[in-house]
């Protein structure tokens, strides 16, 4: 063997002692998780037939949940107008806030990197702690859960546009300063045309995945569809508790559909 | 008088890493010049210094006899005007039309709000179409410039230049993306708008003999400082001296049977 191949062989074995290493350390991880827990592994696999037998027994909806069906349809509908609002109006804030963080168009390095932390806040504090931070100040309102969504949202989006402009629209941008442009026709003529269909793209996935967590914060704000699952889920009613989940699951479907067919056409 | 006047220009990122040290050249009206140089000696960034795209550390550049490190930031908008830029990747809108990126060129010279909600004059639409013409994209006017072939891309950036009606073309690296024929077309145009317009070309480029065919006169660059500047007859020792090491890697014949 020459000297080459040796050094191979010891960075083989090497990687190989990292690796077993690293499973070690994961499983000594796991165990100790499970012993602080209490957490019974068996006794948690072998509930999960009975799981599934209270599920079909009692969690479908049966023929006298479908009266509440209007009940339901006017709290859904609360819900996803909630979550349109709260995204677009974060959408609008975001896109200001994110032109002043992105190098492309920042106006200088200093608030740019103010920007950037605005951003990081707002969507480092998960969202059910906005919730919870503005219960304090709104109540239980939908304005608690407009705002937990809206604050949210604004840092995400913020962040995606951030990095929508830095990506698409850098090249542009420079050819326009080149030519003697003013920074308000760069952002008009070159970030905003490249831009555009990428961050309409954000704002869709962003509105779908509001419905999904607006059931929990409606839960935490006693609005919208998670305060009614709450309701008939707590008052043993599991027929129409169920039936509002499916209602969920349709409209969060429906939404990636129009959201899916919105993108094939724009982008 | 010379229309260009760079003065130990000097360039410093970070700490350590030096550019440009001490570039002093200066450039007639007119003139054809090419800048070669192997990757990473500095030619880009020499470029950009020139119109303040990058704002040099140290050292003056005088165009059409304004000091360009004095200009506020408006004057300087005022002066870019009087420079094209044609980019390697070509840096355009490439979701909007030809048209509309060609008159990209005008905004230098509309009011902030004519700009935004793009109210060109008469005048300008019809040079647009012009210059359009002349570059022989007549057919591709109204497409979307992400359906443009390389080559044709590249003429839309030059006729966005043209249309500002510059001095001077700051060309960084046009060719570096295009296949051997779109090179030549492009390289035409470009000894065309300098032949026939009178328009000063500073050329930066990958390819010796390409440069040699076109230019009037080669400045070679290497680890930021000119090691090279005269006739576009380089012997092959100046040729290693502009490239240093890297030079037995060139494919390239001087003065060779590319010559048209």
């Amino acid at each position: 063997m020459t000297l080459g191949d040796n050094m191979r062989v010891e960075a083989l074995v090497k990687k190989r002692k990292y690796n077993v290493i690293f499973f070690a350390v994961l499983l000594i991880l796991t165990l100790t998780s499970i012993v602080l827990t209490e957490f019974d592994a068996a006794k948690g696999i072998t509930s999960i037939p009975r799981a599934i037998r209270w599920a079909t027994s009692n969690f479908y909806p049966d023929i006298k949940s479908l009266e509440k069906i209007p009940r339901i349809w006017i709290k859904l509908r609360e819900t996803i107008f909630l979550s349109i609002a709260a995204t677009t109006m974060a959408a609008i804030c975001a896109a200001f806030l994110a032109l002043l963080g992105s190098k492309t168009t920042r106006v200088n390095r200093l608030l740019g990197a103010a920007s950037r932390g605005i951003s990081s806040i707002f969507r480092n504090i998960p969202l059910t702690a906005w919730a919870l931070i503005l219960l304090l100040s709104f109540g239980q309102s939908s304005l608690t859960g407009f705002f937990a969504l809206f604050f949210f949202n604004f840092g995400f989006l913020a962040r995606a546009f951030v990095d929508t402009i830095d990506e698409v629209s850098s090249d542009g941008v420079e050819a326009l300063q080149a030519a003697g442009a003013t920074y308000f026709q760069i952002i008009f003529q070159a970030v905003i045309p490249t831009c555009l269909p990428q961050m309409i793209s954000w704002i869709l996935f962003m509105i779908e995945t509001n419905i999904r967590s607006a059931t929990l914060i409606g839960i935490l704000t006693g609005t919208g569809i998670g305060f009614i699952f709450e309701l008939y889920y707590k008052s043993f009613q599991y027929h129409v508790a169920s039936l509002v989940v499916i209602f969920i699951i349709i409209s969060v479907l429906v939404i990636e559909f129009i959201s899916n067919y919105v993108r094939r056409v724009i982008l | 008088m010379n229309l260009l006047e760079v003065t130990n220009l000097s360039k410093q990122y970070g700490h350590d890493l030096l550019a440009l040290q001490n570039i002093s050249f200066s450039v007639q009206n007119g003139e054809f010049v090419a800048v070669i140089g192997p990757s990473g000696a500095g030619k880009s960034t020499l470029l950009r210094c020139i119109n303040r795209m990058i704002d040099p550390t140290d050292g003056e550049v005088v165009f059409d006899g304004v000091q360009m490190s004095k200009l506020k930031k408006n004057e300087l908008r005022m002066q870019r005007r009087k420079i094209g830029m044609i980019f390697q990747h070509y840096n355009l809108v490439s979701r909007l039309t030809v048209i509309e990126n060609v008159l990209h060129g005008r905004l230098g010279y509309k009011s902030t709000f004519a700009g935004i909600v793009s109210h060109y004059g008469k005048d300008e639409k019809k040079q647009a179409f012009e210059i359009i013409e002349m570059l022989g994209l007549t057919e591709q006017v109204y497409k979307r410039c992400d359906q443009l072939s390389g080559g044709q891309k590249q003429r839309v950036g030059i006729a966005r230049a043209l249309i500002q009606n510059p001095r001077m073309m700051l060309c960084d690296e046009p060719i570096a993306s295009l296949d051997p024929s779109a090179s030549k077309v492009i390289m035409d145009y470009l000894r065309n708008i300098s032949t026939k317009l009178g328009i000063t070309c500073l050329v930066n480029l990958h390819q010796v003999d390409v440069a040699l065919n076109y230019a009037d006169r080669i400045i070679g660059v290497n680890k930021g400082k000119i090691v090279y500047d005269g006739p576009p007859n380089l012997t092959p020792e100046e040729v290693y001296m502009i490239y240093g090491s890297a030079a037995g890697d060139l494919i390239f014949d001087v003065g060779g049977q590319h010559a048209s």
